[in-house]
């Protein structure tokens, strides 16, 4: 078990670490964390708050992965929750309220996991491709949360609102508590249930587990149904964050960032197997990259084409083509060693 | 065929309805999406009574040039069951960076060719990914999105204007008829519209194409040249993108890195409400054609209603729905069979 | 062997070896094809027929051994350079575009042009030549899907013609077709053969293939039994070729049939007019507790169909199942479960294992998925579990964290009959569980089976190997061209019984 353990997850963590020293090497107030009031700040604190709503969104991105399939309608599900929610600030009376809150964010989740279960409907019981079927609402959800803010850029003030992205509790960012329990409640759903094997089962050989009588239909949908449920929530914390539902902007790219990080955490695109794990330093290694970009002085906006690179390196790793090529080389050089040392 | 049916007789309305089902399977996605403009743009009429007027018409293509370009290209890549995400942020780094190099004092006529260049270098690359790497179209061309929007940004953040009077032409000309009117990016897409059809219809190689929609691997046993095929189906539509590109800068008089995001769902779904498949091996230019025009009309009727643009989109997503719901209802039918 | 010198063979294979990583595909294979004759190639699964054919046809290359057609050595990389050379294949499920036309589907890539662009007119009028000269006469510009799979056939032979093939390669064409269908399609071969069209025809069908073959190969796990006149082979003696007659390893398995199994009662499981169209004329069949039925037939005789169609995993248009009596509905595999009936796939990689997941995953699956996500098998539970089974059965390796795809495929197959028991079924259908495994396994295997039964599970067991199951079988249920032609009593059967069953003239077929 160790072994497997290593084999998945020692390139993905070699990479972060790899990421983190050259960040500290190059600038070590990288690692420096000041504390102020009590709460720390720095260059990890920021990424481990900034790292919240593509952690959730990317948690429910593996689950959806290892069921060989992809949701692509996470950002705009994201600007649809945030629109819900904040409209629903917006007109209460009471905007401060923990029952405004408390409403306004269940609304907005609850938007998001019919969406999620929409396209696990369309995926499991239609049989339409992942990729197409998640299309439609990526398509229109953003649409929808233009209509939902009536085409404006809604804002609120509302502190207890404000305080989930950017506020502290104990010291460390309210974001990174969220990010933790969704990581432990995914991990204890997937792993304390049989919901983790059989979903691996279910992407790994279709055939063979309809044959062994495993409720497929049932599995793929909650699937897409869980990824929309986090991409509310996400679509909550990146609100928060700016304290603004911006339809346009919200999730902007976020289902490539999620796709990217599971994949960086060992997840095959091709579904099975899947790693939690692997995904969160997939999560962390992209939030620290984008920060390195920044400092690098590289305008934010450039920083797709780096992301590029890595999804061009990760899938030529991959590649099958270039591993045989690898080992070739490999056997080659060790070959002619072996002579040079016989000689 | 004509010489075929004369020396019958007469036949029955059923036989002629058979033979054209069994012939023209393909194009009935194609009449539906046609059914659909029609009943748009006549529903229009009805409420707005003043919507089939020339104007309104004739800049029904002069505002969609770009798109349908762009979708043309996208036909090509998906009839081989491909799919490429890059055209919007390739549609923009070409548009910023013939911007810039116009506004350094390159002239036109290099800026253009070096415009519809880098389309079809991020075309290959995705190419290359998808042929020699095994790499998802999906994931390939969303490698190319990334590249090429950051390529923008390293062009210039911020808008750049264009003065060049060439370009400018292209847009602004405008040759009236009788109250119709047509500029030269809407000549140039509709001759990108005629040879995508000719090509895919009367070459090997456009063939070719629809074999490796149909079923890749027999057609790799038949003996086509697949890999050369696929290679160029996505340098084509990352050219169309490059001259999309083009176009859009002379509706804009202005590149912008920003253009374009979305652009690539506008395309994908103009190209399969106009009835191809997103299997591959069906589908056809001339209905991608028609997909981009209802979704101009679609945009036209709400702008005339005075509500949120964000309805286009929307309208659109479940138009696409409908479309993609229907196609597998139509495949998973057929290979019942 | 009596080689007709006078004749100087189209293609001449030598001593074909090729590797495949940890098996020998095909060892040291002779194979010779005339001008103008019908060539069978017989063989059960995993006989070799498939890798020689990809051999000649420019899909595999080969490790040892020489090729020539028409005594030019040759060596194909790809089927564009087989084609080139005048070899050309129409594959079981009809490798041709159900997108385009059938003009379109005989002529691509030798459409003719006109100034650079393609003459449709042409191409229609030259594919209509094409399928007339086999006496097709469709609608050139209809769709390929809109035709029944026969006349897809005929359309990709047309396809080969169009190259002036000299040598055609059928591969199991027959395999969906109707009996006019057959007859059609025969009258072409027979046309193309006496126009010097050597072919090569790959069937299950032993009616088809003493019908249209002059010549027969039989191979058998990878080497060549033997070829011979199909005028010169009793059907008896190509039977016994292809099963092959295994020195019997097994003597310490007892023979089961001689034990007394109480049919009086009502059968566990009980079929009735099970079929399906195309697949599957409908067939009844009983099994009782404690008994083993053995189904004996070649491949594609519908012995898999049978079982697939009784347990949900294909979807009978005909006939009803009962269990101890009673009526039930058996549509999808999760039915059959409920019902208690377990079903191990013989096609162990593809519908059996897990192979990304442990062995003890693997064993534990069929529990889950009965239980549902809800409530894991896990901790000492299914340790126990799996500890039971492993060892009940020798899984070996005895590590219950390995990925089962790095096993042998004997405990595979092994832990596929674990991940079955562990949920105590009734009825448990093994379809060709000891195929491609080391003797060892097959061993246990069999033993197993015979102890299940001897404790009251009743059992449906299918296998290639005639020996097996009339060893292990108290009745057999023998199948031919999809159809279920008869019942013997194991207790007063031999293999040389039941090849005769199998091998009988079909009587006229029925319409």
């Amino acid at each position: 078990m160790t072994k497997i353990f290593k084999h998945r997850l020692v390139l993905p963590i070699a990479a972060l670490v790899a990421l983190i020293l050259v960040n500290t090497i190059s600038r070590p107030s990288f690692v420096s964390i000041t504390v102020r009031d009590g709460q720390l700040y720095g260059s990890v604190i920021d990424i481990l708050r900034n790292s919240a709503p593509l952690m959730l969104v990317a948690l429910g991105m593996t689950i959806v992965i290892a069921t060989r399939g992809i949701d692509l309608s996470v950002g705009a599900l994201m600007a649809v929750s945030g629109a819900v929610a904040l409209t629903i600030i917006d007109g209460s009376g009471s905007p401060d309220s923990p029952a405004t809150l408390g409403i306004a964010i269940a609304a907005g989740v609850t938007v998001t996991l019919i969406f999620g279960a929409w396209n696990g409907f369309l995926v499991s019981v239609l049989g339409i491709q992942p990729i197409i079927a998640t299309l439609v609402l990526m398509l229109a959800g953003r649409g929808i949360a233009l209509l939902i803010t009536g085409g404006f850029i809604t804002t609120v003030t509302s502190t207890p609102y404000k305080f989930m992205s950017q506020g502290y509790l104990l010291g460390l960012p309210f974001a990174f508590y969220v990010s933790v329990v969704a990581i432990v409640l995914v991990a204890l759903i997937q792993r304390r249930t049989a919901l983790g094997v059989l979903t691996e089962s279910v992407g790994i050989n279709p055939e063979a587990s309809r044959l062994a009588g495993v409720r497929s239909r049932g599995i793929v949908w909650g699937a897409y149904a869980v990824s929309g449920l986090l991409a509310g929530f996400a679509g909550i914390l990146y609100s928060s964050n700016i304290m603004a539902a911006d339809a346009n902007a919200a999730g902007q790219y976020i289902e490539l960032d999620a796709i990217l990080a599971v994949v960086l955490g060992g997840t095959s695109l091709m579904g099975g197997k899947f790693s939690i794990a692997g995904t969160v330093i997939g999560v962390f290694t992209i939030q620290t990259l984008k920060s390195t970009i920044t400092f690098l002085g590289v305008p934010p906006a450039v920083s797709p084409l780096f992301m590029a690179m890595v999804v061009v390196i990760v899938v030529l790793v991959q590649s099958q083509r270039v591993r045989n090529g690898a080992s070739k080389l490999w056997a080659t050089v060790s070959s002619r060693k072996e002579a040079e040392v016989a000689r | 065929m004509s010489a075929a049916t004369s020396t019958r007789i007469p036949e029955g309305i059923g036989t002629r309805v058979r033979r054209f089902t069994s012939r023209r399977a393909s194009w009935i996605p194609v009449f539906a999406a046609l059914g659909i403009l029609l009943a748009l743009l006549l529903a229009g009429q009805a409420y707005f009574g003043n919507f089939l007027t020339p104007r309104v018409l004739s800049s029904l293509l002069l505002d969609n040039a770009y798109l349908l370009i762009l979708a043309v290209g996208m036909t090509f890549v998906i009839l081989t069951a491909g799919i490429d995400l890059s055209v919007g942020a390739v549609l923009a780094f070409t548009a910023i960076m013939g911007a810039r190099m116009l506004s350094e004092g390159v002239p036109v006529v290099v800026v253009i060719p070096v415009m519809l260049i880098g389309g079809a270098l991020i075309g290959l690359l995705i190419g290359v990914l998808i042929q020699f790497f095994d790499v998802q179209p999906f994931i390939a061309s969303l490698a190319g999105m990334f590249a090429a929007r950051g390529l923008a940004f390293l062009v210039s953040l911020s808008s750049i204007k264009v003065e060049d009077p060439a370009i400018l032409w292209l847009q602004t000309k405008l040759f009236n008829i009788d109250g119709w009117y047509l500029s030269p990016t809407g000549v140039i897409a509709l001759l990108v519209v005629a040879a995508g059809a000719l090509v895919l219809q009367f070459t090997r190689f456009g063939r070719t194409i629809y074999a490796i929609g149909g079923n890749e691997q027999s057609a790799r046993l038949m003996g086509l040249p697949v890999v050369r095929t696929k290679l160029l189906a996505y340098i084509i539509c990352g050219t169309c993108a490059g001259l999309a590109g083009v176009v859009f800068t002379a509706y804009q008089g202005a590149g912008y890195p920003l253009n374009g995001i979305g652009t690539e769902l506008d395309t994908i779904a103009a190209v399969v409400i106009g009835g191809t498949l997103l299997t591959g091996g069906s589908g056809f230019v001339l209905g991608s054609m028609i997909g981009v025009f209802v979704y101009g009309t679609i945009k036209t009727a709400i702008s005339f209603l005075g509500a949120e643009q964000s309805w286009t989109r929307i309208t659109i997503g479940a138009l696409l729905l409908v479309f993609v719901v229907v196609q597998r209802v139509i495949v998973s039918r057929s290979s019942r069979r | 062997m009596t080689e007709d010198t006078a004749v100087r063979p189209i293609v001449a294979m030598t001593g074909i070896t090729i590797r495949f990583p940890g098996v020998l595909a095909l060892d040291g294979v002779d194979f010779s094809l005339r001008p103008g004759e019908v060539h069978a190639l017989m063989g059960e699964n995993g006989a070799g027929k498939s890798t020689l054919i990809k051999a000649l046809t420019g899909v595999y290359s080969i490790d040892g051994g020489s090729i020539e057609v028409d005594g030019e050595p040759r060596s194909f990389s790809t089927t564009a350079d087989a084609q080139a050379a005048g070899i050309s294949t129409v594959y079981q499920e009809v490798n041709l575009l159900p997108n385009l036309s059938v003009g379109e589907n005989v002529m691509l890539g030798h459409e003719p042009r006109r100034a650079g662009r393609i003459d449709w007119r042409g191409v229609h009028a030259e594919a209509a030549e094409h399928l007339s000269n086999l006496g097709v006469t469709i609608d050139t510009r209809s769709l390929l899907s809109s035709h029944s799979i026969a006349l897809q056939q005929l359309v990709a032979i047309s396809r080969a013609m169009v190259t002036d093939s000299k040598v055609l390669v059928l591969d199991e064409p027959t395999s969906s077709l109707d009996r006019s269908e057959v007859e059609q399609l025969f009258g072409v071969v027979r046309d193309l053969r006496d126009r010097g069209v050597a072919i090569i025809f790959v069937s299950h069908f032993l009616d088809q293939v003493y019908e249209i073959s002059d010549r027969i190969t039989v191979l058998r796990n990878g080497k060549l039994v033997g070829t011979s006149a199909a005028a010169d082979l009793p059907r008896g003696e190509l039977v016994s070729q292809m099963l092959g007659r295994v020195v019997d390893e097994f003597e310490n398995i007892s023979r089961a049939a001689d034990r007394q199994v109480d049919r009086t009662g009502t059968p566990v499981v009980s079929a009735t007019g099970l079929g399906r169209r195309g697949v599957l004329e409908p067939a009844d069949l009983d099994v009782f507790d404690g008994e083993v039925v053995g189904i004996a037939g070649l491949l594609g005789s519908g012995r898999t169909e049978l079982v697939r169609l009784l347990y949900g995993a294909d979807h009978a248009d005909s006939g009803r199942v009962a269990v101890r009596g009673s009526t039930v509905r058996v549509a999808t595999p999760r039915h059959a479960i409920e019902h208690r009936i377990a079903f191990s796939s013989e096609d162990r990689r593809a519908e059996g294992i897990i192979g990304d997941l442990t062995v003890a995953e693997n064993i534990v699956l069929g529990i889950q998925a009965r239980r549902g996500w809800l409530r894991k098998v896990g901790g000492s539970e299914k340790e126990t579990i799996v500890s039971e089974y492993m060892a009940a059965l020798g899984v070996r390796p005895a590590d219950p964290s390995m990925l089962v795809k790095n096993l042998s495929g004997g405990n595979q197959q092994k832990v596929l009959l674990a991940r079955w028991l562990a949920t105590a079924p009734q009825l448990i259908i093994l379809d060709e569980p000891t195929r491609g495994i080391d003797v060892g396994a097959k061993a246990d295997i069999q033993r197993k089976v015979t102890e299940l039964a001897a404790d009251g599970l009743a059992v449906v067991f299918i296998s290639s190997e005639l020996e097996e199951v009339v060893r292990l079988a108290q009745r057999i249920v023998v199948m031919r061209d999809r159809r279920k032609i008869g019942e013997l009593d194991a207790h007063d059967s031999s293999v040389d019984d039941v090849v005769a069953a199998i091998a009988a003239e079909a009587r006229e077929a029925v319409a």
